[in-house]
């Protein structure tokens, strides 16, 4: 027999892989995404694919500069991943080099640069959304109505390409936009005028519920996103630990404040299903890389993500505040797990044994 | 009975279908034996044969040398053919000696020592046990009449007997309590007996239903032992946590079980107890699961020590594929083994051929941090940063992480998504922790023999000195008496 390289054990494995994890957060993922694409349209459809594939050129380049294995790095999908999401939270309508420099933010600023997967303190994702939202915040908030595609009203391929591209005609956008849930409720609350007036009709719940109201490409179905999360949950790839506490952290102050003063703070149903808090729950805020170890860390990081949100939408500059709340956060999660760690069997909390005394059994 | 819950944990494939309805077959004698001088923790036994020698069968060849240390029995009758290195199951693929005997077919047995009374002194079963070269079973191969005597230094309230058999494929304990379930509990109830403990639990997963019900009407002869059935979760038969899960007493880190008073044996060391005492017969066979997906009949096998482990695969119809990997133990924490050319030992619980298709080996890929590693150690520690310390060379900070208070179930690296292998780095640190210490103790040593050559020379050059001076004044005083005679 030839001599076996020596390894050690486990000569066992569970099965599950980084690439199957990443392939099946985007199987998690694909009701939103393909509702969404739908939903906008050809110019969503461009802008999807312009995003995606940058994501993995930067990611192949970056593999190529650092002389490390493109191909096999390649397979493990999270550049794929990160593209994908950050796809997802760009207006559906925003020009080809919104997408191509977010995957340039997301794959080398937002991780390549910390040393490729699994080194990033920052979610990708959420660095290229925040800084494209602060270097462009034109393109970045111009929201519409959806305009389903095959609909009488929405953009063919052509148009697509000249809303997405530019080629071949000039779209006005200005004349197509109109403000999200949220963007409207904060402008309206910042002219002085009570809750009740600015949502005349109540708020489309809805139109949240189910995703048409203007938003994000992959935000806007509350429904959808909330099935991929109990997939997630279901093959046990996220805890529940991350989406409860960030949703509580939403929930419990927002309602408080709406119960007291109705007039000036959103219901907790609209801070629910509005825009990102779904997408942030269960596919954002628990990035694996970016988020703490330890359950305990997580439900710290998690709450945490909430209430940012929360105090973000409520008296902050921008009417949403997923992005930023999930990197403050990200940034305080290597502190969580400094602070936040389980017990070594046989020692207490600061690592000393425990003392040793017989004691009788029951 | 109540069960406190153990933090951690995976549930791997169980894999025991293969044998778990296989009865215990005789293996046959080999042409050729070798009995490692050590199959046990603790030192080497002392050979008392020479070559030439004709033993008979449970003759003593090897004797314990010192306090920790386990004799040797001829596992069957014949000559003595040489005294000398042969290949053991170690990952090294090293070298140890050992004594070779060859058959001579008839498997004599000699003189049995006399059966012990039911009232034996406790004192008088941990002799026996000792004399009967009787070593942990279940792989940990301490010498269990060591572990017999700890009545003389704790107070002990507690037995657990440890019949979890947690490893994938193992199945040779869950058939041992199948078929001689009886002299397994008086086994227990002479442990218990030597052992001055009041309770005795027998701890078997609930995944064995069959040597459940068989102890638990065998060990309903004896008062004061009852079986417990414990959640099928790997590692449930680590030895600390067994006991959490049955007592709720956590054993302090760096501290036996012994220090809270209770004591954990093997089922299958029962076994061998019952026939030392009962029968007065030594530690010369014992019960091998062969299996794995390369074999083509998996089979519970009991094999005299030191049958060749490729009799025994023979045994079971030999090989159906090149194995990726062969083990001495379970896929979780069994040794790998660079040959089959290597004797059955006492610690040997069972012998697998793995596929890749078992192992699942694959590409490694990076951390994501998922913190599955985190959740599914039954310790407390945090794999990843341990690994992460270690692959920086920064040994301090892994060993105040908790390097040393692991126990290398391997529950992190069988459930890592990016398949790291945490346990090899944890292994590889150690190694390397260990060899620091020898080389600083080395230095220290060199740097207290030169400092005391120093001082020792540094006396000698004032003595000399001193005494030169004194034969100076001497002579001096000779001189003047000698001028002073001459003068007047």
């Amino acid at each position: 027999m030839n001599p076996r390289p020596f390894v050690a054990g486990p000569f066992a494995h569970a099965g599950r892989t980084t690439p199957m994890i990443m392939s099946w957060v985007m199987i998690a993922l694909t009701p939103a995404t393909v509702f969404g694409l739908g939903l906008f349209g050809w110019p969503a459809i461009y802008l999807f694919a312009v995003t995606v594939a940058s994501a993995v050129v930067f990611e192949a380049a970056c593999l190529l500069l650092a002389k490390k294995p493109v191909l096999a790095t390649l397979g493990d999908g999270s550049a794929i991943l990160s593209g994908w999401i950050l796809a997802l939270t760009l207006p559906p309508w925003a020009p080809w080099w919104i997408g191509a420099a977010g995957a340039f933010l997301a794959i080398v600023i937002g991780k390549q640069v910390f040393g490729g997967l699994g080194q990033n303190l920052f979610n990708p994702a959420m660095v290229a959304r925040v800084a494209l939202l602060v270097s462009f915040p034109l393109e970045m908030t111009r929201y519409l109505a959806p305009r389903p595609i095959f609909f009488s009203g929405a953009p063919g391929p052509r148009d697509g390409l000249a809303i997405t591209f530019g080629f071949g005609g000039h779209v006005d956008m200005d004349a197509l936009t109109s403000a999200s849930t949220l963007g409207h409720v904060k402008t309206e609350l910042a002219r002085g005028l009570p809750l009740h007036s600015v949502l005349a009709d109540g708020a489309d719940l809805l139109g949240l519920l189910f995703g048409t109201t203007p938003g994000s490409l992959g935000e806007t179905s509350a429904l959808l996103l909330l099935a991929g999360g109990i997939l997630l949950l279901a093959l046990r790839l996220i805890t529940w630990h991350i989406p409860a506490a960030l949703l509580l952290g939403i929930l419990l102050p927002s309602s408080v404040l709406h119960l007291v003063a109705p007039d000036r703070y959103l219901s907790p149903a609209v801070h629910a299903l509005a825009a990102s808090t779904l997408f942030g729950a269960f596919f954002i805020a628990t990035d694996l890389v970016t988020s703490p170890v330890t359950r305990t860390g997580q439900m710290i990081f998690g709450a945490g993500c909430g209430f940012l949100i929360f105090v973000i939408r409520t008296w902050g500059g921008y009417p949403e505040g997923m992005a930023f709340a999930v990197l403050l956060m990200n940034a305080a999660a290597p502190l969580i797990d400094r602070w936040v760690r389980p017990r070594i069997y046989g020692r207490d909390r600061k690592g000393r044994p425990l003392a040793v005394k017989t004691r009788e059994t029951r | 009975m109540k069960l406190f819950r153990i933090r951690g944990g995976v549930h791997p494939d169980p894999r025991k279908d293969a044998t778990r309805e296989k009865t215990i077959v005789d293996a046959p004698i080999s042409a050729v034996l070798h009995l490692p001088l050590q199959q046990h923790i603790g030192a080497p036994a002392r050979p008392v044969v020479k070559v030439g020698d004709h033993v008979l069968k449970g003759q003593v060849i090897a004797e314990a040398a010192g306090p920790v240390s386990a004799t040797v029995h001829a596992s069957t009758s014949g000559a003595v053919a040489a005294i000398g290195p042969v290949p053991v199951p170690h990952a090294s693929g090293l070298a140890a000696p050992a004594i070779t005997l060859a058959p001579d077919g008839k498997d004599t047995w000699a003189e049995p020592m006399p059966p012990l009374p039911d009232d034996a002194e406790p004192a008088a079963i941990a002799a026996r046990v000792a004399a009967a070269g009787i070593v942990g079973l279940g792989g940990a191969t301490f010498p269990s009449a060591v572990k017999l005597n700890l009545r003389e230094r704790h107070k002990l309230t507690t037995l657990v007997m440890n019949g979890a058999e947690c490893e994938p494929f193992l199945t040779c304990d869950d058939r041992l309590m199948r078929e001689h379930a009886e002299e397994v509990a008086a086994g227990v109830a002479l442990m218990a007996r030597a052992l001055g403990v009041g309770r005795t639990l027998i701890a078997i997963e609930t995944n064995k239903p069959e040597a459940t019900a068989a102890m638990t009407e065998a060990a309903a002869l004896h008062p004061g032992i009852d079986v417990a059935p414990v959640p099928t979760r790997y590692p449930m038969g680590s030895e600390k946590h067994l006991v959490h899960t049955l007592t709720g007493l956590e054993t302090p880190a760096r501290a036996l079980t012994a220090d809270i008073g209770v004591v954990v044996h093997n089922i299958a060391t029962a076994f061998a107890v019952y026939e030392a005492v009962k029968l007065g017969r030594p530690l010369v066979s014992r019960v091998v699961t062969v299996s794995g997906g390369a074999v083509a009949e998996p089979k519970n096998l009991r094999a005299v020590l030191g049958t060749p482990i490729s009799d025994l695969i023979a045994l079971c119809g030999g090989l159906t594929a090149e194995p990726q990997e062969i083990l001495s133990g379970g896929p979780m924490m069994g040794q790998p083994l660079r040959s089959t050319d290597i004797p059955t030992v006492k610690g040997m619980n069972g012998i697998l051929a793995l596929l890749p298709s078992d192992t699942r080996r694959g590409p490694a890929h990076a951390c994501l941090r998922c913190g599955t590693c985190v959740t599914a150690c039954p310790c407390g520690l945090l794999p990843l940063e341990i690994a992460a310390n270690i692959r920086n060379g920064n040994f301090d900070a892994a060993v105040s992480a908790g390097l040393m208070d692991c126990i290398g179930c391997g529950s992190c690296a069988y459930a890592c998504p990016s398949r790291i292998p945490l346990v090899q780095s944890f292994h590889y640190a150690k190694g390397h922790i260990a060899a620091e210490q020898r080389v600083k103790q080395h230095n220290e040593e060199a740097k207290r023999l030169a400092q005391q050559k120093a001082i020792r020379q540094e006396k000698l050059a004032a003595e000399r000195k001193a005494m030169m001076e004194k034969k100076k004044a001497a002579a001096a005083a000779a001189r003047a008496a000698q001028e002073g005679t001459a003068e007047p």
